[in-house]
């Protein structure tokens, strides 16, 4: 049975890989959210600012524009927790920094160019993902 | 024009994210959570995902130089670094912990509440982080 969670999951997919398809043949970048965000943290990306403040002014208003256009909410779910946002948060910046790339570098364009860095570091995340639901929801019952 | 091209792609990738339930941590984590009530939905995104971005590549080793010129991005030396394989872990760790990684922790900035502002500022903390981190990374000396 196909549920309509799949359906607008891979509707979403394609869009986000579209966008990814335009920023490679228009700008000649990889779409990698934590290196156009990283870049203009620590100052690497000082020659491209203007294309990444772009990018992230439309990452940011369009979901809340749409939200709005179509009378609908979302919500993230996310925990409230501090003790376990700001962890998770600092593991997710450090490690996608170290890696140089998170799920859309590595995962959507990675594996898509058969990128043999890209397809092991998902797999690496992905591992590591699914161990840390596991000892944080099942075992330590945290989340 | 770059600018619309960066802001057109930044806008599709944001309703991607929330069409597809990327914003939603419930979904990511019943995605890692193997041993849980198995949600496959990050799948059918990935999948979606990569299909553009396949014929993208294809597109781009036939042509000379993007759009808006420059160079297209060259292909580093395919090696699995210490780094890589560390970052990409520490990375999985804490996607698994919260269900949010850095895409999808932007797009839902707007509804996200003070939980979704105290992720992205920790998650900035983290990134900056990184260049001290590369300075001691310990593990990519061991052995040589």
């Amino acid at each position: 049975m196909i549920e309509q969670s799949y359906i607008y999951g891979a509707i979403g997919g394609l869009i986000i890989g579209l966008a990814g398809a335009i920023y490679l043949l228009g700008n000649g970048r990889i779409m990698g959210a934590s290196g156009i965000i990283g870049g203009l943290l620590d100052g690497s990306g000082r020659d491209t600012a203007r294309d990444r403040v772009l990018f992230i002014v439309g990452l940011i208003a369009t979901p809340w524009l749409a939200l709005i256009l179509s009378g609908t909410s979302s919500s993230t779910n996310i925990t409230s927790d501090p003790v376990v946002l700001i962890p998770a948060g600092l593991l997710v910046g450090l490690g996608a920094r170290l890696a140089n790339g998170c799920t859309s570098g590595h995962g959507v364009c990675g594996i898509s160019r058969l990128s043999l860095r890209g397809i092991a570091a998902t797999g690496f995340y992905l591992v590591a993902g699914g161990v840390s639901v596991l000892l944080f929801k099942h075992i330590l019952g945290v989340i | 024009m770059r600018g619309l091209i960066s802001l057109t792609s930044g806008s599709l990738f944001g309703l991607g994210l929330l069409i597809s339930g990327m914003v939603d941590t419930n979904r990511v984590q019943g995605w890692l959570d193997i041993f849980g009530d198995w949600d496959p939905t990050l799948a059918f995104v990935l999948g979606g995902a990569i299909l553009p971005m396949a014929v993208a590549w294809r597109i781009a080793e036939r042509r000379r130089m993007p759009l808006k010129g420059g160079a297209f991005p060259v292909r580093i030396e395919q090696k699995i670094t210490a780094d890589l394989a560390v970052g990409s872990m520490i990375f999985g760790a804490g996607w698994g912990l919260a269900g949010l990684c850095p895409g999808p922790s932007f797009a839902a900035i707007s509804f996200g509440g003070w939980q979704g502002i105290l992720f992205v500022v920790s998650m900035a903390v983290g990134m900056l982080l990184t260049v001290p981190a590369k300075r001691l990374s310990f593990w990519s000396h061991r052995g040589a």
